[in-house]
């Protein structure tokens, strides 16, 4: 079942309830799906939690996969992980899950919608002076955008920006594009091929996740750091 | 021709020109740097993890030049402002 028709291009599109001006798009309606089975599910292992030799397998699963973020996390800000555990790992979890999700017939990830994309570039748009402010100060903090000197200043602005923007059309034009291709792909050599697309489908989704919260874990680093690596 | 039909026309070509031209680049640049990345995690396996992860960032970063061109063309093609306005009209 293909609920995005090929001449729509984002599952904003879609409209599944409509009372006047209140508008429930497909868009919405995942994004709460995805994140109620994060909530959901880590409610629902960690209710039962142990600290002995047998765990059960979820709560190992649930530990496996806090155990690989942290060292992600650490690996690339050389720093402790905990403080960005949460913010991160979020990230990683939500675009993981949502892109993950498109094996799952009538399903249309949230992130092929450039709405969701440009929401988590803008959250990391926030995170990385809250990040780095709360690390160094807001003294030296700001004394990095008139590094060297002064005219600098509106470079380092619309870096920030482009970033931003680069971050979300990334991840959107992958998803997206992955989904036009499938779509274009049943109607080319239909039965066969999909399947190998949607199999390396699976493949970018991780990925592009990984890159996501990677990125956002560099941006983060590079704006904490620099007072040390001045110093 | 009236509108409609140069705007479709030029919409059509310039999103194929788009994704030709635009995908050159990235594909060059990624080829690049994957055989140095390659070359380097032979001469150098152990530290095969940080090379990894600088690939996979560094490709995203190089291919996202690539998705702004395909970006662009879906929009010439799916959502084309020109064109939904020549239509309402």
């Amino acid at each position: 079942m293909e609920i995005l028709q090929s001449n729509q291009i984002s599952p904003d599109q879609i409209i599944i309830w409509q009372w006047r001006f209140i508008i429930i798009n497909a868009t919405m309606l995942y994004t709460w799906l995805i994140m109620f089975i994060l909530v959901g599910g880590s409610w629902l292992v960690t209710r039962r939690i142990s600290s002995e030799i047998r765990i059960s397998r979820w709560q190992n699963f649930l530990e496996s996969v806090v155990s690989i973020l942290r060292d992600q996390i650490r690996e690339v800000s050389q720093d402790e992980p905990t403080k960005y555990l949460s913010y991160i790992g979020t990230l990683f979890l939500f675009i993981g899950l949502s892109n993950l999700l498109i094996i799952v017939p009538g399903y249309v990830a949230p992130t092929a919608s450039l709405t969701t994309t440009a929401a988590l570039a803008i959250s990391v748009f926030f995170a990385v002076p809250l990040y780095g402010i709360t690390k160094q100060g807001l003294k030296s903090y700001f004394k990095e955008y008139f590094q060297p000197t002064f005219i600098f200043f509106p470079f380092h602005i619309m870096g920030e920006i482009s970033r931003t923007l680069a971050l979300a059309i990334r991840l959107f034009g992958n998803i997206m594009s992955h989904d036009k291709v499938i779509g274009i792909l049943l109607a080319v050599t239909p039965l066969f091929f999909p399947i190998i697309m949607q199999a390396l489908g699976l493949l970018i989704g991780l990925v592009q996740a990984y890159i996501f919260a990677v990125l956002a874990m560099v941006y983060i680093a590079s704006a904490s750091q620099t007072h040390e690596q001045a110093s | 021709m009236d509108s409609i039909t140069v705007i479709a026309m030029a919409s059509i070509i310039g999103a194929g020109l788009t994704m030709a031209i635009g995908s050159i680049g990235p594909a060059l640049g990624e080829g690049r740097a994957v055989q140095q990345a390659l070359s380097a995690i032979a001469q150098q396996p152990d530290e095969r993890n940080t090379l990894q992860r600088t690939l996979y960032v560094g490709l995203a970063m190089i291919e996202s030049i690539a998705i702004y061109c395909f970006v662009i063309s879906m929009i010439l093609i799916f959502a084309n402002p020109f064109w939904t306005h020549v239509i309402a009209k």
